[in-house]
């Protein structure tokens, strides 16, 4: 056993430091913006979060942004495990584990994004249970550690356990994995109801105070992982021999359609309200949509999000479009941007603009930030390059020479 | 005694055992800050022996221990601004609940009290930290924060249109700020004063979002006191000089109002309209106002329950 670990793990090393020129020329490029975005942070530590345009009046931003958006990508996993698993669906059962790499990533760069984000990173062990003084279960931010870290670590046993028995040409163990999969399930939905209730919870914030908030964040993160994974395994299938088949693609799409709907559906209920009931709460949403007094910073990008959402919803639902990979890619590409901006900016920036005691700071991120964040996104890049990099070849070979039909996957619910 | 509620033991000690540099120094290295969540779940393992390792932590904190702590932090301070400064954690009074009033009717807006509390608790003067924040009102709109602005300039205070609003910490019986800190950094004292530990605090800036008085501050760099004008007589939970990174805010004065003092602001107050003393106490200024006069709290619909009242004595 020992043995077949130790192999596996000096296979996967091997695999994932040889390759093209082409990978290390990736490689290489993300590690520049790694080491671009680590002095930011090496100078944003020494000087203080000063550094940033954040301050008292706005004192989430650009951070916490990438982070909650980051949370929803980690949700593409759970589209692919439903369909893959709970209904036991071969062409998307063949690819799942793209979508638990993808998660993984994800994760990890959320953890990153909250660790840049605070004031004392050497004290961010505080929050470990009981090394440090979690606070439980008043916090809500405490949870949302524990779940992240669950389902951090429910992936990474899933796909260590799904590569390594195919790695050594096995059978997964059916008893152990698929109900892993099925808990990660309810994880995926915790990590974003979690996350959500960490603004929704704060009545001090009207903006956020909703109820909607938890399905809305459901919602949104149900389109912007798919869209990342529909066009990576169009990338993987041109250049690797995986099998992806079309109808996998197009049945994510159509999923994607329903959960864009709901989106917009939430996103429309909210703004009733808002509008209709025209209180004072409505100033965020009227900063965020028209501008109040002249600050006006979001304005464009709160519409280029809403026009993105509404233009990929259409191309999605119609069966044309969304079977033409012209316009099912230019889709992919409108939910990203629509959900990163809604997600990333247009939700906790408003949230605190005004401030609790109606002052307005326009913030706009500083360089500094968007340095960090992209050795953020390159790391989250690199991570998921170099695991399918390992695990393509390990996939590809097994699917050559089987058929290694896994078990029969009985425990599936159906 | 701040021991007499044993939930109350849990916030200020936990944070003082963090003073000690070296020990903080064993724990800090990349990797476990990075990993530091990533292991969490992992610790379930071990947590046995993590658990023993906290529990000897928790005992250790003794009297003596606490001692060593503010010692080490007086020559720390000491050495850095040139002068003796003293760190003291005097302990609430038994029977003591501080309350605060507020003639907005008498207020005129001249700030003296920001400048007062910003000179009394060591407050960072580049960049510019104000625990007090005075909004200027119109008289036509009545309290309307939207409308609002803190920085208005005009040639003298009063403005024939306008009143004035001070806001600072409202030290909530039911704190949001509280509730929602992930580490305990941040809790009620037994005499209703919001504290936070400056050494136990992360710095994720949870209990700022909370804060519907936006009484929170953040030290988005090192705080810069000129060593002049430091205040040499500190509480560890209140006016000691604050590290980069962390929250702070107003503690009513707590090093002077816990002996028997008034806050800085109270002191400064050219037109008396900032009143203090003890909830508890009938003889208090406090309780005559309350019985006197008509109070109202800022945003009662959130119910955060504030000590900090405002009236109107015409």
């Amino acid at each position: 056993m020992i043995k077949d670990i130790l192999s596996f793990v000096i296979g996967s090393a091997r695999m994932a430091l040889k390759g093209s020129p082409w990978y290390f020329a990736w490689l290489g490029l993300l590690g520049i913006l790694v080491v671009w975005g680590g002095i930011a942070w090496w100078q944003q530590i020494t000087q203080g979060l000063i550094l940033s345009n954040m301050r008292d009046q706005v004192s989430w931003a650009y951070y916490i942004g990438n982070f909650t958006f980051m949370v929803g990508v980690a949700a593409a996993a759970v589209l692919l495990v439903i369909p893959a698993y709970v209904y036991n669906w071969k062409p998307i059962k063949e690819i799942a584990i793209f979508g638990e790499l993808l998660a993984i990533s994800a994760i990890i760069m959320c953890m990153l994004f909250v660790l840049v984000d605070v004031g004392r990173p050497d004290r961010v062990w505080h929050m470990m249970p009981f090394v440090g003084s979690l606070n439980l279960p008043s916090s809500i931010l405490g949870w949302d550690v524990l779940v992240l870290n669950l389902y951090l670590v429910l992936n990474l046993v899933i796909v260590a356990h799904l590569l390594f028995t195919a790695y050594h040409k096995r059978p997964y163990q059916s008893r152990f994995v698929v109900p892993l999969l099925l808990v990660s399930i309810p994880a995926a939905v915790g990590i974003h109801t979690v996350t959500a209730f960490v603004y929704a919870g704060v009545a001090a914030r009207p903006f956020w105070n909703s109820a909607i908030l938890a399905p809305r964040f459901l919602a949104s993160a149900f389109c912007s992982g798919p869209a990342i994974m529909l066009i990576l395994f169009q990338i993987l299938r041109r250049t690797t021999k995986i099998d992806i088949k079309d109808e996998a693609i197009w049945k994510i799409a159509e999923l994607m359609a329903y959960a864009m709907f709901l989106n917009l559906f939430l996103f429309g209920a909210e703004i009733f309200r808002e509008y209709y009931s025209d209180t004072h709460h409505l100033i965020h949403s009227q900063y965020l949509f028209s501008g109040v007094h002249g600050h006006s910073a979001l304005v464009p990008f709160a519409w280029a999000s809403l026009i993105a959402s509404v233009i990929a919803f259409l191309l999605f639902l119609i069966p044309a479009t969304r079977k033409n990979f012209v316009t099912l890619n230019i889709g992919c590409l409108l939910i990203y941007t629509g959900v990163y901006i809604e997600k990333g900016m247009a939700l906790v920036i408003p949230g605190m603009t005004p401030d609790t005691l109606g002052e307005f700071y326009e913030y706009v991120p500083t360089l500094t930030e968007v340095r960090i964040g992209a050795a953020i996104g390159s790391i989250g890049f690199i991570i998921f390059t170099v695991l399918c990099k390992i695990a393509i070849p390990i996939l590809q070979e097994n699917d050559e020479d089987r058929d290694i039909e896994p078990e029969p996957a009985e425990a599936a619910v159906t | 005694m701040m021991m007499s509620d044993p939930d109350r033991r849990h916030g200020p000690d936990e944070g003082k055992v963090e003073t000690s540099v070296d020990r903080r120094s064993l724990l800090i290295n990349a990797g476990l800050t990075t990993m530091a969540a990533v292991s969490a779940s992992v610790a379930g393992a071990s947590s046995g022996f993590v658990e023993r390792l906290l529990r000897t932590r928790f005992v250790e904190l003794s009297a003596e221990r606490k001692a060593e702590i503010l010692d080490a932090l007086e020559r720390e301070l000491s050495e850095r601004y040139g002068r003796e400064v003293t760190v003291a954690d005097t302990p609430p009074m038994d029977g003591v609940e501080f309350g605060y009033g507020l003639d907005i009717a008498r207020c005129v807006g001249c700030r003296r009290c920001v400048y007062a509390c910003v000179h009394e608790n060591n407050q960072s003067r580049d960049p510019q930290i104000h625990w007090i924040r005075v909004l200027r009102m119109e008289k036509q709109r009545g309290i309307e924060l939207a409308e609002s602005t803190a920085y208005y300039e005009p040639e003298k205070v009063p403005e024939p249109d306008a009143f004035y609003l001070p806001v600072a910490c409202q030290q909530c019986r039911k704190p949001a700020c509280v509730k929602v800190c992930p580490v305990k950094a941040t809790w009620q004292e037994p005499d209703g004063i919001v504290v936070i530990d400056s050494d136990w605090c992360i710095g994720c800036r949870c209990c700022m979002s909370a804060c519907p008085y936006g009484a929170r501050h953040f030290n988005w760099t090192e705080p810069g006191i000129p060593s002049e004008e430091i205040k040499p007589d500190t509480h560890y939970f209140g006016n000691r000089p604050r590290p980069n990174g962390v929250v702070e805010k107003c503690t009513f004065c707590i090093h002077r109002t816990r002996k028997g003092r008034y806050p800085a602001c109270v002191e400064i107050c050219p037109v008396g309209a900032r009143k203090f003393g003890n909830l508890l106490d009938e003889q208090s200024e406090m309780q005559y106002l309350m019985r006197e006069k008509r109070v109202f709290v800022l945003k009662e619909d959130l119910n955060t329950q504030p000590r900090f009242y405002y009236f109107y004595a015409t």
